[in-house]
């Protein structure tokens, strides 16, 4: 590996000093799909004589065996490492490659092109400080050019090298690079991108080597760095460095009782002992005791460390709450607009209940109705009721307690974060599928909603209808009477896994449950059934007045006690469901073995044998099992639930 | 540290690491740290202890053991594990030990296979671990280039490339469905370089096999064998010569190959090592049959 080897050979320990201090530079290349993004770091590495002779001898095997340049030497084959990626000749996921040069040392992370997998760009883009757009100069500016610019533009990476590639393949034509450039400037300007720090377009030929190291001869009218020259000497702000103090606290350190220290990586600004801090979301104020490390105690420690922070006072600290500077915290809110970038096949659910994980905090969160879904072409801002793989939206959104956060920094947000400085990373977060726990998108807070900030509860009368608006949905109770053995419990608990899943806060109240604890003083004599009944109408009115919808599953047998129920709630809060199964095949089922006990006589008072049913007139739901399937007999009374409008 | 002071890259690599590492343990109930007692485990081991100080890593270091390490191997691992304190659990696949499995007569594939990719498997299933550290990194080979550094594996244990969750910044997805599992590659964006020059910096102890020393060896396809005891099957003709020879990966010691060198300290060893010209997985007997064997390998199991 061709290092500066001369200095190497000579002395090494001075070659690991000067190594030692070099910078690193993150970068991505991205752009549309066989812009030649694999292509150009194949390239890179080849010239840069990092690669080693035996994965140079594989490449030229590879490259004979399922090359795209009819045996010549396939640098994209130097990435695509996954099979799939080697037989269709594309980029899938995001690879990461590392070199160094004398003066930097970098990795980059080569994207794919496809919009299929526009979340693996995003995944090498959130970490990057250079972005290389690859345009096609035969093609020019494509719709995944566009794309993946808007995505550079939101997730804030300042410095953009346009690479117009491919121009072996145009005569190397200047103004083939001039319209190419003027189009591009036109969408940067639209995209905020034109605010980037640096932007630099490059004529290059990723497969001839034209402007990837060395300025071409071809290029003779481009005056401009190389893409290495600019790549290693590109001046990179990190803006968080002299932004206020924040440390979100990862783990509470606790060796012994003598010892209780906050550990954590410092995500803006500095620290020092003796600053004052505020510990959100509580508000809570306290000192910086030590800066403790396994190298010893810190004077300061700066963005970008990871340490132990210990304070002066004994205040309640935990996992997920951020430190900050005394004298500019970061706000607290629970609400918020956001963009969200959606990455998942099944589409964005508003209403159901996501987590969202931010710094080191995980908490509950739902998404509102799209406001608008940006088409990435024209940046028109459409109307949409969902957001589906890879479509990006502004979305308010609400969590289940409030969090300490900052404006994320994407240009392409441009006036909606004006004021503060931000910092991606306590603005930006990723979504969580509750189910699979698979993440299936990302966000970037805006601000916090001026309702979540006037929130001061004493003032607002808790009642019914304010405890149901912060649900998506309204409150009431499906009543499902029937035989034992009839299959209430099985539909109830398919009836509520459903809503669960849509976001709809339930309580399933089954006869079996209660009896053991609320009603276990309760027998099964005629009075017994009545007082049962009784106290079930009442909870589940006192839940109904908490904002749920509950779900009761009771063989309740007499119909004046069901209409005790009923008038208990008020007007389309009740639903009542006889699930009607003949007395014949809930005795055949019997799958607690009472209807045998019952016939034996070693069970008296039992229902349909030698108690009384008294099955409902006109229910509001008729399920008659024996032609209908339980999850058919769910769908009945979700719906039912969507026309008295309680769920939507 | 000045005020504004940029970090260098192996102190942000070091960083790094120590928030991801934070990050496993909180979001895990049982986690575990695999260690292979090589070079890039001592500066996993190393890490973690930095990122948890004063506390000690609230974990068990696992080895998943071949019986056919270098005894030098052995010898490091225990001191290590004491000197430290943390817990120290060595698996042997029972059925490997029943078969007396062996790389001389059932050859690398199934013993790779038997020992590490099904031990492996049986040591999480029976300590339930949720979530084991790793130390491979990125620049190793071309999947694992792939590779997210949390990273989800089945109730069967499988990889699959195609279905990785997206990682943004800095914040992992930790969580896991029932029977899933995760590995997390704290080192993932380390290079060899990097992990020789922070060896060196912060004098992490390693395994002696790294240095150069006269070593009884035989030469086979092309590389030397050490003939590390008694169990060693030498071919007809073979007589163990002695050589300075040094390793530039630890595995088992049939399978490492080992190459002549008069690097006899780290120093020598990061100049030899930049000078080279072919990768450092060569010397590892298992990785050369097909381009896509690791990725294969990781989709069944292996680590
Ligand atoms: N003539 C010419 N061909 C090129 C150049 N750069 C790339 N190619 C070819 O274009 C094709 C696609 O290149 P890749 O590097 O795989 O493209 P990519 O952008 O990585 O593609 P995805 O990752 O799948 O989106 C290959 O056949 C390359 O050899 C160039 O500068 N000139
Ligand atoms: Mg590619």
């Amino acid at each position: 590996m061709a290092h500066s080897s001369e200095l190497i050979a000579d002395d090494i320990e001075a070659y690991l000093t000067s190594h030692q201090y070099k910078s690193l530079l993150r970068f991505i290349t991205c752009g549309s799909v066989d812009d030649g993004k694999s292509t150009l770091i194949g390239r890179l590495l080849y010239e840069s004589h990092l690669v080693f002779e035996d994965h140079l001898a594989a490449l030229e095997a590879d490259s004979a065996k399922v090359g795209t340049q009819g045996g010549d030497l396939d640098f994209a084959l130097l990435l695509d490492g996954l099979s799939a990626e080697r037989e269709q000749g594309i980029t899938i996921d995001v690879a990461y490659r590392f070199f160094s040069t004398e003066k930097r040392k970098f990795i980059v992370a080569d994207t794919p092109g496809h919009e299929q997998y526009t979340r693996n760009m995003v995944t090498g883009a959130s970490t990057a400080d250079v972005a290389v757009i690859l345009i096609d100069a035969r093609r020019g500016v494509l719709t995944q050019t566009r794309r993946h610019s808007y995505l550079v533009s939101l997730l804030g990476i300042r410095n953009v090298v346009v690479a117009i590639n491919k121009m072996d393949l145009v005569d190397y034509s200047q103004d083939t690079f001039e319209s190419i450039k003027a189009e591009y400037l036109e969408f940067a300007d639209q995209i905020g991108l034109a605010d980037a720090d640096h932007i630099q377009f490059i004529p290059l030929s990723a497969l001839k080597g034209d402007n990837v190291v060395e300025s071409s001869g071809n290029t003779g009218w481009y005056d401009g760095p190389a893409l290495m020259e600019f790549l290693e000497t590109v001046e990179v702000d990190d803006d968080r460095v002299s932004a206020p103090l924040r440390m979100p606290v990862q783990w509470v350190n606790r060796p012994n009782l003598d010892f209780r220290g906050f550990s954590g990586q410092i995500v803006g600004g500095s620290v020092r002992p003796g600053d004052s801090v505020r510990i959100l979301p509580a508000g809570t104020t306290s000192t910086v005791a030590r800066i403790v490390t396994m190298d010893g105690d810190l004077d300061e420690a700066v963005t970008g460390q990871s340490v132990t922070i210990t304070l002066t006072d004994e205040v309640d600290v935990s996992r997920g709450d951020i430190i900050c500077a005394g004298d500019d915290p970061a706000e607290v809110a629970d609400q918020f607009e956001a963009h969200v970038v959606w990455m998942h096949e099944d589409e964005m659910l508003p209403g159901r209940p996501y987590l969202m994980k931010i710094g080191a905090r995980t908490v509950g969160l739902t998404i509102d109705d799209p406001k608008y879904r940006v088409d990435v072409n024209t940046l028109e801002q459409l109307a949409a009721g969902t957001l589906e793989l890879n479509e990006i939206g502004v979305c308010n959104i609400a969590l289940d307690r409030p969090i300490p956060f900052d404006p994320y920094p994407g240009l392409a947000l441009g006036e909606r974060n004006s004021g503060s400085p931000g910092n991606r990373e306590t603005g930006g977060f990723v979504i969580i599928d509750k189910l699979t726990q698979n993440t299936v998108g990302a966000g970037l807070l805006h601000f916090a909603l001026r309702r979540s900030h006037n929130i001061h509860w004493q003032d607002v009368r808790v009642d019914k209808d304010a405890r149901s608006e912060m649900n998506s949905h309204r409150p009431g109770v499906v009543w499902m009477t029937g035989l034992s053995g009839s299959g209430k419990s099985t539909i109830a608990n398919i009836v509520e896994s459903k809503l669960h899943t849509m976001g709809v806060r339930t309580y399933l109240l089954d006869g079996d449950n209660v009896r053991h604890g609320l009603n276990r003083d309760l027998g099964f004599t005629d009075s017994d059934r009545v007082e049962n009944i009784r106290r079930i109408a009442e909870v589940s009115g006192l839940m109904v007045d908490a904002g749920l919808v509950v779900l009761v599953s009771f063989i309740s047998p007499f119909r004046a006690e069901r209409q005790l129920a009923r008038d208990r709630m008020a007007d389309g809060e009740f639903i009542e469901v006889h699930v009607d199964t003949p007395l014949e095949i809930a005795e055949q089922r019997d799958p607690k073995g009472l209807y045998a006990k019952a016939r034996s006589g070693d069970l008296s008072n039992f229902t349909g044998i030698d108690s009384p049913y008294e099955a409902p007139v006109s229910p509001d739901v008729h399920i008659e099992t024996d032609s209908i399937e339980p999850e058919a007999a769910a769908d009945m009374v979700i719906a039912a639930l969507r026309a008295r409008s309680i769920i939507t | 540290m000045p005020t504004g002071a940029r970090l260098t890259h192996l102190q942000r690599l070091e960083a790094e690491a120590m928030q991801i590492m934070r990050e496993a343990v909180s979001e895990s109930d049982r986690p575990a740290m695999l260690y292979s007692i090589g070079k890039d485990s001592s500066v996993m081991l190393h890490l973690a202890r930095k990122a948890f100080f004063p506390s000690i890593p609230p974990f068990p270091l696992v080895h998943v053991d071949t019986t056919w390490k270098f005894s030098q191997m052995y010898q490091f691992r225990d001191d290590t594990a004491r000197e430290i304190g943390m817990d120290l659990i060595v698996h042997q696949n029972p059925e490997c030990i029943e078969q007396g499995i062996n790389p001389f007569d059932h050859g690398s594939a199934i013993h790779t296979d038997m020992w590490k990719t099904q031990g492996l498997k049986q040591a999480i299933d029976m300590n339930k671990f949720d979530l084991c550290f790793g130390g491979a990194r990125r620049d190793e080979e071309k999947s694992r280039a792939k590779e997210r550094i949390f990273s989800v594996r089945s109730p069967q244990h499988q990889w699959d490339p195609k279905r990785q969750r997206p990682e943004l910044w800095n914040v992992y997805n930790g969580r896991r469905s029932p029977g899933e599992t995760l590995r997390v590659f704290p080192i993932s964006n380390w290079t060899e370089l990097d992990v020789w020059q922070y060896v060196h910096l912060e004098q992490i102890p390693i395994v002696p096999l790294y240095l150069s020393a006269p070593r009884p060896v035989v030469e086979r396809d092309g590389t030397w064998i050490m003939v590390d005891d008694d169990r060693f099957q030498l071919r007809e003709g073979e007589v163990p010569e002695t050589k300075s020879v040094r390793f530039r990966t630890l595995g088992c010691y049939p399978l490492s190959g080992a190459i002549e060198s008069d690097a006899t300290s780290l120093l020598d060893v990061v100049q030899e090592m930049l000078l080279a010209t072919t990768s450092e997985r060569q010397g590892r007997l298992i990785d050369t049959d097909s381009s896509a064997s690791m990725e294969k390998k990781k989709q069944e199991g292996y680590f």
